[in-house]
């Protein structure tokens, strides 16, 4: 038995080198793996999908962290913030992307794309501003163009074309019941279905976001303040924004939201963002629906409110002309990455025009104008033309490194006023114009 | 450090002879020492260190999200700012309104239903069981399932509401009204905690000997006699000690707020957990939120200190 005990750490040491031994060769065969990280919606679906394509040629595996949305933000910058090793690849939000510039959470990009031969000039010039560039306007690239995406609209195809809705339209309206173009016909026809009947129940105009806790209120307010006119800062004076956030358009616009808001949404929806949405229009509540255009595809494809119920529209035109709240990401490589040969491996084969054409036919946005400019491309899909339009028309949020301060200032001004009822608009405007020079003051950009 | 001296000393006796003589070279308190040590620097780990480490930035400038930024001292300009915040008192307020009510209906419901099972009638320890239900069940389920309930068009609440009033249901929006927000937290807080304060008011009651009512039965005391002069002073400090708990527990309450309005609608229910979230992971005002911290850690630490003193007196009485 003494024997026995004394082999034991040899026998321990033989038996944990063949376990070792297993090991390695099993990881060898299996090669590498790369995780990429992103939120989890149905786009990150159709890259699982896609990135099939990736291994097979490069023997390179792909995993995947995918975060629900309300906690993308917290869970992914905590991440990089702690320059964690989970992610190689991130989908990062496009508001991100001057914090993770300035911070060295991304590779920055410039000589790999010049090294690889890829041009920042095949992609839509929004699409570079918005998720690649910082500072924005100059040729620093942090990101590549994953997945355009913008607020746009979805409405029931079938609920316009009843023939005695039409006619009771036209005559209280004197025109046709159709996609509204501008937000002055978006009002009555969304008051027009507000308390209607239809297939047995009661439905609503519209459905608008007003989610609290993230960035859900300040993106749909945003995407009818830009038809109204608001701007962040003065064009020719970076940073100047008096009388520019608060400016008489912006409180106008913020007006508008609010008695859309309070005239044709369905109660209870007081924190509600894209997936409440979803489930408004899928469950026959809303006549439209404010959302991104990553969710089209899906829709389009959902067996009841699908086909021929549905129908699309880019966002409607205001006093001051068009405007679209962009959504959206770059795919970038993350600094802390031990992987980062194969995840830029990974960035350069999502790159080609071939890969960025397969992105597309399964459901994602691209940017690359490979896709987007081929003459086929509007009748692509139902929503293609729509989207085309909306990228030509977008703006974003601050993408400053402070951007979290500035959106949750504006989330708490706006939900204040259109959901909470205090003040006015010139109030919340007025108070958020003094949160963010506080902030943009504490960052050194204005004295 | 003197408790930590007494303790390591009361290890020291308690230690058989035996261990004490076949670890050679050591002593009774150094083996003493030994045994505790893990203790201490796990406590020192996760607990003393991040204190005093939350303490120094909250000095500084620090941002966890800017970790290449120079950090300066900016001396008690954080504490300043936190103290002169009008949303950090707005915050300080929907708290306070949370907190007295949650303790109060709470209190009153948990001490009488704590008072009517301990009557010990038929199937009282069925009841019990089922009183119990809800402090059981994890608060993200709890968040989630009511805010179904609030759900306006198909809510159950408010179809109980209408039925018992006659206000049409989708009238009313529990969630979404500036007026109703705080309530409907306050309402799913109390439906969850009550059976815990319930439990410890059970505890008190039972804990009176039967003969001082048989004495108090003896001198003809009336039964409200009885409730005043010997029961309620009796179950006090049980009582007491439930405000104790429940009140440490809902100064930090996060996760049914954060699943039921997210601190709206605005901010009429933004309590303070909420705000110290936002301003540390959402804003990463690292520096800010540590002394905002600390003044609620102060706080708290404060008033419960002179809740126990009370809770003393009120037992020792």
């Amino acid at each position: 038995m003494k024997a026995i005990w004394k082999k034991l750490p040899a026998l321990a040491a033989i038996a944990a080198a063949g376990v070792l031994g297993l090991g390695s060769t099993a990881a060898q065969a299996q090669g590498k793996t790369i995780t990429l990280c992103w939120a989890a919606w149905d786009p990150a679906n159709a890259l699982v999908e896609l990135s099939k394509d990736f291994t097979a040629k490069t023997k390179v595996n792909m995993k995947f962290e995918f975060v629900p949305w309300p906690n993308f933000a917290d869970r992914m910058l905590n991440e990089l913030n702690s320059k964690g090793k989970l992610c190689d690849v991130i989908i990062g939000d496009s508001q991100w992307i001057g914090g993770s510039a300035e911070s060295g959470h991304y590779v920055k990009l410039n000589d790999f794309f010049a090294k690889e031969g890829i041009k920042m000039s095949d992609f839509m010039p929004a699409t570079v501003l918005g998720y690649s560039e910082w500072p924005k306007g100059t040729p620093n690239y942090w990101a590549l163009p994953a997945m355009g995406d913008a607020l746009g609209w979805t409405y029931r195809k079938d609920w316009f074309a009843k023939p005695e809705l039409r006619a009771e339209f036209k005559k209280l309206h004197n025109r046709e019941l159709e996609a509204p173009k501008t937000w002055d016909e978006f009002k009555q026809v969304a008051e027009f279905f507000t308390g209607k009947q239809i297939d047995g129940k009661k439905v609503y105009g519209t459905y608008l976001f007003t989610e609290r806790g993230s960035e859900g209120i300040t993106m749909g307010v945003s995407n009818v303040l830009y038809p109204f006119g608001f701007k962040y800062e003065d064009p020719k004076k970076p940073y100047a924004m008096d009388g520019i956030v608060n400016s008489a358009d912006a409180v106008k616009g913020l007006e508008f939201y609010k008695s859309l808001y309070k005239c044709c949404t369905p109660p209870g929806l007081t924190n509600s963002y894209m997936g409440e949405g979803l489930d408004a229009f899928k469950s026959g509540q809303v006549a439209m629906m404010m959302n991104w255009f990553a969710f089209f595809p899906g829709l389009y494809k959902d067996p009841n409110v699908g086909g021929d119920k549905i129908g699309f529209f880019v966002n409607p035109a205001g006093p001051k002309g068009k405007g679209s709240q962009l959504g959206g990401q770059g795919i970038s490589v993350v600094s802390y990455s031990p992987n980062r040969d194969e995840a830029l491996a990974y960035i350069k084969w999502f790159a080609s025009p071939d890969v960025q054409k397969k992105w597309w036919a399964l459901g994602g946005y691209s940017c690359h104008k490979a896709v987007l400019q081929d003459p086929g491309f509007t009748k692509s899909a139902p929503f293609a033309a729509e989207f085309l339009t909306a990228m030509d028309q977008v703006v974003d949020f601050w993408a400053e490194p402070s951007y979290a301060q500035l959106l949750l200032s504006e989330q708490k001004w706006v939900h204040d006023y259109v959901v909470a009822d205090k003040g006015t608009a010139k109030q919340a405007l007025d108070g958020l114009l003094g949160d963010w020079k506080k902030v943009f003051k504490e960052d050194g950009k204005i004295k | 450090m003197s408790a930590v001296r007494e303790l390591a000393t009361r290890a020291a006796v308690a230690t058989p002879p035996a261990m004490a003589t076949r670890v050679r070279g050591l002593s009774d308190r150094a083996i003493a020492w030994l045994f505790i040590a893990p203790t201490l620097v796990l406590l020192l780990a996760i607990n003393i260190f991040p204190l005093i480490w939350t303490i120094r930035l909250s000095f500084t400038n620090f941002r966890a999200n800017r970790p290449n930024a120079n950090v300066l001292g900016v001396g008690i300009d954080n504490y300043v700012s936190v103290l002169t915040d009008p949303d950090v008192w707005q915050a300080m307020q929907a708290t306070a309104h949370f907190l007295f009510w949650t303790i109060a209906l709470q209190t009153l419901i948990g001490f009488a239903l704590a008072y009517l099972i301990d009557r010990k009638f038929r199937g009282h320890g069925f009841w019990t069981t089922v009183i119990l239900i809800p402090m059981m069940l994890s608060p993200a389920v709890v968040g989630n399932f009511w805010a179904f309930l609030y759900q306006p068009q198909i809510g159950l609440f408010n179809y109980a509401v209408s039925y018992l009033t006659g206000i049409p249901p989708s009238s009313f929006e529990m969630l979404g009204s500036v007026k109703l927000a705080p309530w409907s937290i306050i309402i799913v807080d109390t439906w969850m905690w009550t059976p815990y304060v319930m439990l410890i008011c059970l505890a008190g009651l039972r804990s009176i000997p039967d003969y001082i009512y048989e004495a108090a039965e003896v001198d003809r005391a009336s039964k409200w006699r009885q409730f005043w002069s010997i029961t309620l002073p009796m179950v006090l400090p049980f009582i007491m000690l439930a405000i104790l708990f429940r009140g440490i527990e809902n100064f930090k309450m996060f996760d049914m707020v954060n699943l039921l309005t997210s601190g709206g609608p605005g901010s009429t229910t933004e309590v303070a957990s909420i705000t110290l979230k936002r301003e540390a992971f959402e804003k990463w005002r690292t520096g800010y939120s540590s002394a905002f911290a600390i003044i609620l850690f102060v706080a708290v630490f404060g008033l419960a200190n002179i809740y126990v003193k009370a809770l003393n007196a009120v037992k020792n009485r």
